[in-house]
């Protein structure tokens, strides 16, 4: 229950906000330095890059998050899965993922630079 | 119309023939998202910095450019088609026409912009356009 609501509220998420900050950011590469400038100081610069983080954060929880309990609809579609205990593990199990591979991700990407 | 219940209205009309695609093509982009998402993921963490002199030939070149128009294309057609069926389940009446009016113009737009930059960036950078 609650994995099926958060599926659609981070799809919904990410559909939005993501489409708008990709879109943004993309179109501040093709706008040159000054535009791009724009993009850098209100992510990465402001606030020591405040919003960056929030938005980040956010992103690939939500992505890590969609693509897991998208992987389960993808089981769920075989017909395969449904009983209640099988169904609460699976469950559990989208939620340590999505939070292990955001922890991965932004302990790499701070780590690496 | 006549009356009676929503069900009663639509009882003996039949399909509207058009589930099974939205249904199947929301899969299909599921599965090429995965791919395109993982790699984007990836990618986008092992760029060394996130600056203008950094992102912009990372983006030029074609082995980022095609992926990312790919990626473009089937995230974009995914959630036109998953918030279509979280506005069909929540809203209803006007303002669901209304708002799959919205959905379409906004997925169309940003779809545009997105490739539009994408390859101006892509085709700007063999010339040594100093855009």
């Amino acid at each position: 229950m609650t994995v099926s609501i958060l599926h659609r509220v981070t799809g919904s998420g990410m559909a939005t906000v993501g489409t708008l900050l990709l879109v943004w950011w993309l179109a501040a590469i093709a706008g040159g330095p000054q535009s791009y400038a724009v993009f850098h100081m209100v992510f990465a610069e402001f606030g020591k890059g405040v919003l960056g983080y929030i938005f980040g954060v956010g992103l690939t929880l939500s992505f890590f998050q969609h693509m897991a309990s998208g992987i389960r609809h993808f089981i769920l579609d075989t017909g395969a899965g449904y009983e209640l205990n099988s169904a609460k593990r699976a469950a559990m199990a989208t939620f340590i993922f999505s939070v292990l591979a955001t922890i991965a991700f932004w302990a790499f990407l701070l780590g690496a630079k | 119309m006549r009356g009676g219940t929503e069900l009663g209205r639509v009882r003996g009309l039949g399909s509207a023939k058009a589930g099974a695609h939205h249904w199947l093509t929301h899969r299909i982009t599921a599965a090429s998202n995965l791919f395109l998402m993982l790699w984007f993921v990836i990618a986008i963490a092992r760029l060394p910095a996130y600056d203008y002199a950094t992102v912009r030939p990372w983006l030029a070149s074609a082995w980022v450019a095609v992926p990312m128009i790919l990626l473009i294309v089937s995230v974009f057609w995914h959630f036109r088609l998953g918030l279509q069926v979280v506005i069909e389940d929540y809203v209803h009446a006007e303002t669901r026409v209304a708002l799959m009016f919205l959905l379409n113009f906004f997925v169309v737009a940003t779809s545009a912009i997105a490739i539009f930059s994408i390859l101006k960036v892509a085709f700007t950078a063999a010339a040594g356009v100093p855009a």
